[in-house]
C-alpha cells in the first residue's frame, strides 16, 4: 500500500485523481451496465419474463448460444492444455511462429475471421460444393458458428496456462515420469492439480467470449431467427425490429453472465495469486539457506495471468 | 533436436494443436489471401479502393486511432489511481475495469445507443448541447474506448507496480518537482508499455464489430467502418469486394500486431 513517502502528492491531487478515475469507469462503464438492467426491467420482471420465454425465436436462441459456447469452449480447453504443454515442455523449431499463431485471433477482425470461413465452407467457397453434395452444411448452420466461435477464443486458455506452466517448470512432471507414472498419470496427478485455476480462468474468459461473440459469427450463420441466430444476433435482431425492450431483456441475460463471470474471474485470480507466492516462496527456500535471497518485499508481485484477456 | 525433455506426450500435443492451427488459423487465413491475390493487382484495386472502401478505411482508422488515444490517456490515470492510491473502493474500481472484457460488444452497442439518443439518460442532457453520442462519428469513437479502454489499462498497470520508486525519491529529493520527476522520470519508464497499450487498443479497436453496427447508424460515406462495409459487400454476394476489403484490414491488423510484438519484447528488456 502507498505510504506517505516525498513522492506521494498532496491529498487535494489524489482525490482529483481518484474522482477522475471514478468518472471515467463510471461513465464508460458502470452507467451503460446499469442501464441494461433498468431498460430490461423497466416494464417489471413479468414483461421481462415474458420477452424471452414466450417468444420462441428468443428461446432457441438462448438454447443455442448455450449449445454452441460450450462446444468451442471443450474445444478450446483441449487445444490449450495440448499448446501450452507444447510451449512449456518442449523446445523445437517453429516455437516461437506457433506462440504468435495463437495469437492471431486477438488482432483479427472478427468479420474477416467469418469471411475467411465463408470462402471455405460457404456456397461457392472451397469446400463447400463438395460437403453439400454429402449433406452437410458449415455456413448458415451451426457447425458454421462452432468454428467461428473457436477461432475468436482460440488464445484464451492458452495464454492462461503458458506463463503459469512456464513459471511452475517441469521438475515435479519429471519426477513423475522417473518413478514410472504413465504420460495419463503424469497430466492427471501432477500437472492438471498444478494448473487448474489458471485452466479454470482461461475457461471462464472464454466462454464469456463465446456466448458473447457476434461479428464473427453474424457472418457465419445467415442470422435466420429460430435456426442460426445466437443470443448477441437476437438481440441485434430484435433492435433493428424496433423491439427494443425484448432486446434489452435478452441483452440484461448476457449481462448477468457478464457479471457472473467478473465474480467468477475475480475469485480465481486471488487462488492464482495466492498460488503464485506459494510457488515464490519454495522457490526461495534453498537460496534463504545459502543467504543470497532477496527480502520477502523486494518488489510487487506482478500477476502471471497477461492483460489481454 | 525437437525434444529436450523426457517428458510425454510431444507426439499427442503437436498433433492437436498442428491440427487446430492449420485448420482454423492458417488455412482460412490463407484461403482469404489466396482469393485476394486471385484477383490480380488491378481488379484488387478496383475491389478494395473504391470511393466508399476508402472512406470506410479512414472512418475506421480515424474512430480507432482517436479511440485508442483516448483509451490511452484514460487508461494510464486509472491505472496510476489504482496502483498509486489507496481509497475506499479501489478494489470494487479495478474489478469494473474488467467489464468491457465480459460485456458482450452487441450488448454494449445496444445500451450506448439507447444512453445517447434524444431521450437517453445522457442524450437528454448532452443533444440539446448539439452532442451527439448516437448514429455520429462520436458514437462509434464512444463504444470503442468502451471496448479498449481495458487493453491500456491492463498493459500499464503491472509495469507502474514494478516501478522502482528509488528513482522517484532521489528526483524529488533532487530538487525536481511533481511534474518534472513525472515527465523525467516515471513517464520514460513506463512508455513503452503505454505504447503497447495503445497498440493494442488500436488493433482491437479496428476490428471491432458488433458495438460499431448498432450506434453508427452506419452511413457510406460517413459512418461506415470497414468491417460494417465488408458484411454489407458480403450480403450482396461480392465475395471479391469483401475479400480485398477483408485483406486490406488483416494488412492493417497484422502490422499493429508486429509492432505490439517488437513493443513487448522492448518492455521485457527494459524490465530486465
Amino acid at each position: 500500500m502507498p505510504k506517505p513517502t516525498i513522492t506521494s502528492a498532496n491529498p487535494l491531487t489524489h482525490r482529483l485523481l481518484v474522482a477522475a478515475a471514478v468518472g471515467i469507469v463510471g461513465l464508460l462503464i458502470v452507467v451503460p451496465l446499469t442501464s441494461v438492467f433498468a431498460e430490461a426491467f423497466a416494464e417489471g420482471p413479468a414483461a421481462w419474463w415474458r420477452a424471452l420465454a414466450h417468444d420462441p425465436d428468443t428461446r432457441h436462441a438462448i438454447w443455442l448460444s448455450l449449445t454452441v459456447a460450450p462446444i468451442a469452449v471443450a474445444i478450446n480447453t483441449v487445444f490449450g492444455i495440448a499448446a501450452a504443454w507444447l510451449v512449456s515442455r518442449f523446445r523445437f523449431p517453429g516455437r516461437s511462429l506457433l506462440i504468435t499463431l495463437c495469437d492471431v485471433p486477438f488482432s483479427v477482425s472478427p468479420v474477416v475471421a467469418g469471411l475467411a470461413l465463408v470462402l471455405i465452407f460457404g456456397r461457392q467457397g472451397l469446400l463447400g460444393p463438395t460437403l453439400a453434395t454429402l449433406g452437410w452444411k458449415v455456413i448458415f448452420s451451426w457447425p458454421g458458428l462452432v468454428l467461428a466461435t473457436t477461432f475468436v477464443t482460440l488464445p484464451l486458455v492458452v495464454r492462461e496456462l503458458i506463463p503459469v506452466m512456464e513459471a511452475i517448470g517441469p521438475e515435479e512432471e519429471l519426477a513423475a515420469v522417473s518413478l514410472g507414472a504413465s504420460g495419463w498419470q503424469v497430466f492427471s496427478r501432477v500437472t492438471l492439480p498444478n494448473i487448474r485455476w489458471a485452466l479454470l480462468h482461461g475457461i471462464v474468459l472464454a466462454n464469456a467470449r463465446a456466448m458473447g461473440e457476434f461479428g464473427a459469427v453474424y457472418v457465419v450463420s445467415g442470422h435466420i431467427a429460430g435456426a442460426t441466430d445466437t443470443m448477441p444476433l437476437r438481440v441485434e435482431k430484435l433492435f433493428q425490429e424496433y423491439r427494443t425492450p425484448a432486446s434489452m431483456a435478452v441483452a440484461s441475460v448476457l449481462a448477468g453472465l457478464a457479471l457472473v463471470t467478473l465474480v467468477a474471474k475475480f475469485v480465481i485470480e486471488r487462488r492464482l495469486e495466492a498460488e503464485a507466492r506459494e510457488l515464490e516462496a519454495a522457490r526461495s527456500l534453498p537460496d534463504t539457506i545459502d543467504g543470497s535471497s532477496t527480502p520477502p518485499d523486494a518488489g510487487p508481485h506482478t500477476s502471471t495471468h497477461g492483460p489481454i484477456a | 533436436m525437437r525434444r529436450s525433455s523426457v517428458l510425454p506426450g510431444f507426439g499427442v500435443s503437436a498433433a492437436i494443436t498442428s491440427l487446430v492451427v492449420t485448420s482454423l488459423i492458417i488455412i482460412p487465413l490463407s484461403v482469404l489471401i489466396l482469393r485476394a491475390a486471385s484477383l490480380g493487382p488491378a481488379e484488387f484495386l478496383e475491389a478494395a479502393w473504391t470511393p466508399r472502401a476508402r472512406a470506410a478505411y479512414a472512418v475506421s482508422l480515424g474512430a480507432s486511432l482517436v479511440a485508442a488515444a483516448i483509451s490511452s490517456v484514460c487508461g494510464l490515470l486509472v491505472a496510476w489511481v489504482l496502483v498509486r492510491i489507496d481509497f475506499p473502493g479501489r478494489r470494487l474500481l479495478d474489478a469494473l475495469v474488467d467489464v468491457p472484457l465480459a460485456l458482450p460488444t452487441a450488448v454494449a452497442g445496444l445500451v450506448y445507443s439507447t444512453l445517447y439518443v434524444e431521450k437517453g439518460w445522457l442524450g437528454r442532457f448532452l443533444v440539446p448541447l448539439g452532442i451527439h453520442g448516437a448514429y455520429s462519428w462520436l458514437g462509434i469513437v464512444l463504444v470503442l474506448v468502451f471496448v479498449s479502454l481495458p487493453f491500456a489499462i491492463r498493459v500499464v498497470q503491472p509495469v507502474l507496480e514494478s516501478l522502482d520508486r528509488d528513482s522517484e525519491e532521489a528526483a524529488r529529493m533532487l530538487g525536481a518537482s511533481r511534474v518534472q520527476t513525472f515527465l523525467q522520470v516515471i513517464f520514460p519508464a513506463i512508455f513503452p508499455a503505454v505504447l503497447t497499450g495503445f497498440a493494442l487498443a488500436l488493433a482491437r479497436a479496428l476490428g471491432e464489430y458488433g458495438s460499431v453496427v448498432f450506434i453508427s447508424g452506419n452511413m457510406p460515406f460517413k459512418t461506415e467502418i470497414a468491417p460494417v462495409l465488408i458484411v454489407s459487400r458480403l450480403e450482396e454476394f461480392a465475395y471479391a469486394e469483401a475479400t480485398a476489403i477483408a485483406v486490406v484490414l488483416l494488412a492493417m491488423s497484422v502490422s499493429l500486431l508486429v509492432i505490439v510484438n517488437w513493443l513487448q519484447q522492448r518492455v521485457a528488456n527494459n524490465s530486465q
